[in-house]
């Protein structure tokens, strides 16, 4: 079973500070990381891998820099590594980013499932999954939670919506989106990070893609970011302190009106 | 023509909650706008009724794909249909729910239509002038609020955070057209299957959709003190939440995780007890109308974001506070 999972470098959040004046994040010093949920795909490929046989190609569409998540990948267990970088690519929304990647899993070779993250912590929007399965015309299953069956030419998956799980049936090739639940991801072995540490990475281009340059970068993108704006995260709230029975009571009085007042009660 | 479209959602016949909280975003739209508001239902054998109510809460008209076989989301066929009502309608803007449907099918569509999209918008606002759909919405973990338009094509897309606006009331004297739009056989996929559902436990809630949410983290030390804020969540008709921690010890099941690699919510009322706020935790909850934080610690950073903070020990605070509940509602029923 040979898979592709596309994977992001994203900002290091775990250790990241808040400023307390102006509530915006202290991004200095912030290392990067493979975006955390697509670490759940990695994972389930790596399973499937270890059951069916074949190859992981991972691909990451970023500068230089992306190299390093690529090679995090190859140090978990991901067999091949290709870099799907440009300048050309600068400024890409997620429509563009989805026609890219897809791009880039076509000349990548042919996979039997394609597995992503259900979004990328720094973004947020989920949209590249979808995206690359509508350019590749690849049946799509969004936040999988658990894969029942699968044999060579079909699965079943459970998909979180909101009424519980949904179980769906899909032909192979597919593309999925995972969630957390479906497997905790391992961490990197000393052979895996020689590996990957030693592992030629080859980079795909606009060119050597032969992509539509009307389709790429800035250009190829339909939004345009207006503005940027830091809310203010402090509420200001009232804070109380409840020590013993007297103020914990006098804390539960003075929640309960409060909450009154705003029409909650 | 120049509508705004919203794509409702049902289940079962039913149409869900943020159908309607669409349809007061899209009646503010298509007003300035100077335009009317279509809802797209895609679903099977839903009653005339069910669908008038889309009219009395906004909608202008609105176009019922009715098949058996849309009865479930399967994206693809959804997408066909959307794909091909888009080139016969030529909308100016589409709005979905930024829900676990919404959030597959949009980006899908998007794609085949040329089309901008953005993601989990909780503002919308017509530019001056241009027209342009003006999306604004949080990003990087809440900490940004991003202004998004798209310049140069139609229609311009975009899903709206659950609970973000709330529905208008329900006018039984205004007038639209319901009109049946019968499609193309092929636009059905037969590629992916329904096999059907699964629920573990009876209680089930979509935290996204809960008006209250109650939720704990390491400060419950253990997951059977769930049962404290499972007691109080019933007192206030909420649904419980927890914060990663508590989900990666395995107090509780992860489709009650908020925070950056779990849910975002928006609910009236968000009670947090004993979690401290992390980065990741406060980018779920940050659009909560009110919070409210019960932690021991004076320094959390759940205390900065907090409407009402109490600082003091959950496990004398959370039973008093039920129990007092319990007393408020008696009185507001005997009142």
């Amino acid at each position: 079973m040979n898979i592709a999972i596309p994977i992001k470098q994203v900002p290091e959040t775990s250790n990241v500070k808040m400023d307390p004046e102006t509530g915006t994040m202290i991004r200095d010093g912030v290392g990067t990381v493979v975006n955390p949920l697509d670490l759940y795909a990695i994972e389930v490929g790596i399973r499937l891998k270890e059951r069916f046989g074949g190859r992981i190609t991972v691909l990451s569409m970023g500068p230089r820099m992306a190299l390093s998540a690529i090679r995090e990948a190859l140090a978990m267990g991901c067999d091949d590594g290709i870099l799907v970088s440009d300048r050309k690519f600068a400024g890409s929304d997620t429509w563009a980013t989805s026609y890219t990647l897809a791009q880039a899993i076509r000349k990548a070779g042919n996979f039997d499932l394609v597995l992503c993250g259900e979004r990328a912590t720094d973004g947020d929007t989920g949209q590249v999954g979808p995206g690359i399965a509508a350019w590749m015309d690849l049946p799509l299953a969004t936040y999988v939670s658990r894969i029942d069956e699968i044999d060579a030419k079909s699965l079943i998956v459970e998909r979180l919506v909101e009424e519980g799980y949904q179980k769906l049936r899909l032909p192979i090739p597919a593309l999925l989106t995972v969630v957390k639940e479906i497997a905790a991801p391992r961490l990197p072995t000393l052979g895996g990070k020689k590996r990957a540490k030693l592992a030629e990475i080859p980079t795909f281009t606009a060119e050597n893609m032969q992509l539509d340059e009307s389709c790429i970068g800035l250009n190829g993108s339909p939004t345009r970011v207006v503005k940027i704006q830091h809310p203010k995260v402090a509420r200001e709230g009232v804070i109380v302190r409840a020590a013993d029975d007297e103020s914990i009571d006098a804390a539960i009085e003075n929640l309960v009106e409060f909450l009154r007042g705003k029409k909650i009660l | 023509m120049s509508f705004v479209w919203t794509i409702a959602e049902q289940r079962d016949g039913r149409l869900k909650n943020v159908s309607f909280e669409l349809l007061s975003r899209g009646r503010r739209l298509a007003d300035t706008l100077g335009t009317s508001l279509a809802s797209i239902v895609m679903g099977s054998g839903i009653e005339q009724s069910e669908l008038e109510r889309l009219i009395q809460q906004g909608a202008d008209e609105v176009y019922y794909v009715n098949d058996r076989r849309l009865a479930d989301f399967v994206c693809e066929s959804y997408s066909n249909i959307m794909v091909f009502l888009l080139k016969q309608y030529h909308p100016h803007s589409v709005l979905a729910a930024a829900t676990s449907l919404g959030r597959t099918l949009m980006p899908h569509v998007a794609v085949r239509a040329k089309a901008g999209l953005t993601a989990d918008c909780t503002e919308l606002d017509i530019e001056a002038e241009t027209d342009n759909l003006l999306q604004t919405r949080p990003a990087i973990g809440g900490n940004i609020m991003a202004t998004i338009k798209s310049p140069y094509h139609r229609p311009q897309m975009a899903t709206v955070r659950p609970k973000s606006s709330r529905p208008l009331p329900a006018d039984p004297t205004r007038i639209g057209k319901i009109i049946e739009v019968s499609v193309p056989e092929e636009l059905f996929d037969s590629r992916v299957s329904v096999i059907g559902y699964r629920r573990d436990d009876e209680s089930f809630v979509n935290i996204e959709e809960a008006e209250i949410v109650v939720a704990g983290g390491r400060g419950l030390r253990k997951g059977d003190n769930f049962k404290l804020l499972r007691d109080l969540a019933e007192g206030l008709g909420a649904a419980v939440g927890a914060s990663r921690d508590a989900v990666d010890r395995g107090w509780i099941e992860y489709p009650r995780q908020i925070g950056l690699s779990g849910k975002t919510i928006s609910p009236k009322l968000y009670v947090a007890a004993g979690i401290s706020g992390s980065i990741q935790h406060l980018a779920g909850i940050k659009t909560a109308e009110t919070i409210v934080s019960i932690n021991n610690d004076p320094e959390a950073p759940i205390h900065r974001i907090a409407d009402f903070g109490i600082v003091g020990d959950l496990f004398e605070i959370i039973p008093r506070l039920t129990k007092r509940l319990g007393r408020e509602r008696k009185g507001s029923k005997t009142a």
